[in-house]
């Protein structure tokens, strides 16, 4: 009994650990000044429009992210084939880059010194210092987390479902949008939010392959830290609603999953 | 009318059958689990291919010797899935609804109801799959695959997911539908007694060829081989058969002891006898029966089937008994108990070893 209640104690005290320190600078976050003054903040229009420019371009990459990334999630989930393994490493190496090289990649490749630069250029899609090349970068560090879960998902289908629908006339196409989407809903959502909030958060990548133009390039992240030195109050503003954001989503996505809004995965 | 050729490769099997099933008959596939049953119904809905054969369905041809197909979606078949394979999303009429193809939009709904109905399920229209109990779920299944009005269907494992009290339920009226159906069916099981009551012809399968086929009670009555009659439950015995005295087969058994057969055969055979026909009789009984057999052996298990009792015993070669639960009191057995099992040489059957 004493050696259980010791290791019981151990449990709760490294969790605590572990709470305090994650959750400490959130709190800061709202607590460092004045509700009124973080509001107040938010009117600067270097704020205004670096929000603005975080929410665009992080939905527009999602979107293309889940159009492109469900389909390909799919085929990973559902087909075998030779060098596999391979091609599900690759597509999850942006996961372990750090931002500043993968920043370099994109520079070196579609950047306009890289080696598709020019054929962008005359197809009159510039990527440099402009808001489609902030898109682009969240793209890509976002996207292997939305193909990760999504192959997860539809993996975790059973297969006799899809196979059902082929039986009752269903084929593939169909069987894929009635049957192995809205089976996978749970799943799928709760990419598309880590996806999101990878996005939101986008840092490095950004900075190198965009830069950092205020209305342009600018998003939350780079924004707080070109204010932080000069107007720390407007950076922790913009922290806070960040903090919001992305705090809204990750419990949208455990909401919907939980309460079986979907209809669940049971047979 | 169906008529399949199908050989294809299996894992380690060599599947190579010949199915003929007439409109409006059943025939029940039964076998021991990976003897490539469900493989069967896979090939004949489409969801594979097999290395060659030709399947010819209500008219249409599914499957060319060319190897050209019609894809799963334009056969129309009707499998349904040993785990009934409901769309967890939609409710039980709306997986019905899905089968509905030809039917337009705004009548689909109407026309899963009637579905339903006709197999008794309507009161669970509007409920989730996952909230269903295994007989409703395995109803709203069969109500789907008949939705697209299929020209073959397809049954695997129909009762297998059921708890034995559904079950029962479940296969009288599973037994009554098929009776009604126009079309051919095909159904797999690895019971015997299910392939029985519900087929009207039963092909037994092992390692992807079928052995045997015929109606049930042929079968049971002149297993081809050692492994029908085991797999309709009778005692196989193995031994070399040779003339014996007064026009009878003698049987010397692996592991000592003989026994008489009136079937003609000669060199190593499988001797079966249904536990129906062995009767027991406590040791040194003077045999005044006209059962020629006599066995000694002691009980292992004793096994209550209502009022029948199967008797597992221990001889040289293990034997089952199956008696009444009067002459269990009677004779007083439990494990341990030395008896003596005896039968007729007219229910001993020789098949090739």
């Amino acid at each position: 009994m004493r050696g259980r209640g010791w290791f019981a104690a151990l449990l709760v005290l490294t969790l605590a650990v572990a709470l305090v320190f994650l959750v400490l600078p959130v709190v800061a976050i709202f607590t460092h000044t004045t509700p009124a003054k973080l509001i107040s903040s938010l009117g600067d229009p270097t704020s205004t429009d670096a929000l603005r420019l975080s929410l665009e371009t992080s939905t527009i990459a999602v979107a293309v992210i889940v159009l492109v990334g469900t389909p390909a999630a799919y085929l990973l989930a559902t087909r075998e084939f030779p060098g596999k393994q391979l091609v599900v490493t690759l597509v999850e190496l942006p996961l372990v880059l750090p931002p500043a090289v993968a920043g370099i990649g994109l520079l070196a490749s579609l950047g306009p010194g890289g080696f598709l630069g020019p054929t962008l250029e005359n197809l009159g899609i510039p990527l440099s210092l402009n808001t489609a090349a902030v898109v682009v970068a969240l793209t890509f560090v976002a996207a292997p987390f939305y193909l990760r879960q999504g192959q997860a998902a539809f993996g975790a289908l059973d297969k006799s479902w899809l196979e059902a629908s082929r039986t009752l006339g269903a084929s593939e196409g169909k069987t894929f949008a009635r049957v192995a989407i809205p089976a996978a809903i749970p799943g799928l959502a709760a990419g598309l939010a880590l996806a999101w909030g990878r996005a939101l958060g986008e840092f490095g990548a950004t900075l190198m392959f965009a830069g950092s133009f205020r209305g342009i390039t600018q998003t939350a992240p780079l924004a707080i830290y070109g204010e932080f030195a000069t107007d720390f109050d407007g950076a922790l503003a913009l922290s806070a609603v960040l903090v919001a954001v992305s705090g809204a989503l990750l419990l949208a996505v455990k909401f919907l999953v939980g309460s079986g809004a979907f209809g669940g995965a049971a047979r | 009318m169906l008529r399949a050729e199908l050989r294809a490769a299996v894992g380690t099997i060599e599947l190579e059958v010949v199915l003929e099933v007439p409109e409006g008959d059943c025939l029940a596939l039964a076998g021991p689990s990976g003897a490539g049953k469900t493989t069967i119904l896979r090939l004949l809905a489409g969801l594979a291919q097999p290395d060659r054969g030709r399947i010819e369905c209500g008219g249409e041809l599914w499957l060319r010797e060319d190897g050209a197909s019609l894809p799963a979606e334009r056969r129309r078949c009707g499998l349904v899935f040993q785990h009934y394979a409901l769309f967890p999303h939609l409710t039980a009429a709306q997986n019905v609804a899905y089968g509905l193809r030809d039917v337009p939009r705004a009548q689909r709904r109407a026309g899963a109801l009637e579905l339903l109905e006709r197999f008794g399920a309507q009161h669970v229209a509007d409920d989730r799959p996952r909230t269903l109990s295994g007989g409703e779920r395995q109803r709203v299944a069969l109500a789907r695959a008949l939705a697209s009005e299929p020209k073959l269907l397809l049954l695997d494992e129909p009762l297998a997911a059921l708890d034995p009290r559904t079950g029962a339920r479940a296969a009288r009226e599973l037994g009554a539908f098929l009776r009604e159906a126009d079309i051919p069916t095909v159904l797999v099981t690895h019971d015997f007694g299910q392939a029985a009551l519900l087929g009207d012809r039963v092909a037994v399968i092992d390692a992807g060829r079928i052995v045997q086929q015929g109606g049930a009670a042929e079968l049971a009555a002149a297993p081809a081989s050692g492994f029908v009659a085991d797999f309709t439950g009778a005692n196989v015995l193995s031994g070399v058969a040779r003339a014996g005295e007064a026009g009878l087969t003698r049987i010397d058994l692996d592991g000592g002891g003989a026994v008489v057969s009136t079937d003609p055969a000669e060199g190593r055979v499988a001797v079966s006898v249904y536990p129906w026909e062995v009767e027991l009789e406590p040791p040194g009984a003077n045999h005044a029966g006209s059962a020629r057999n006599h066995v000694s052996a002691t009980v292992t298990t004793v096994t209550v089937l209502g009022a029948r009792v199967r008797v597992g015993l221990s001889a040289p070669q293990p034997l089952s008994a199956e008696i009444t639960d009067a002459s269990l009191d009677r004779l007083g057995l439990k494990p341990g108990a030395s008896v003596t099992a005896t039968w007729k040489a007219a229910a001993t059957r020789l098949s090739p070893g």
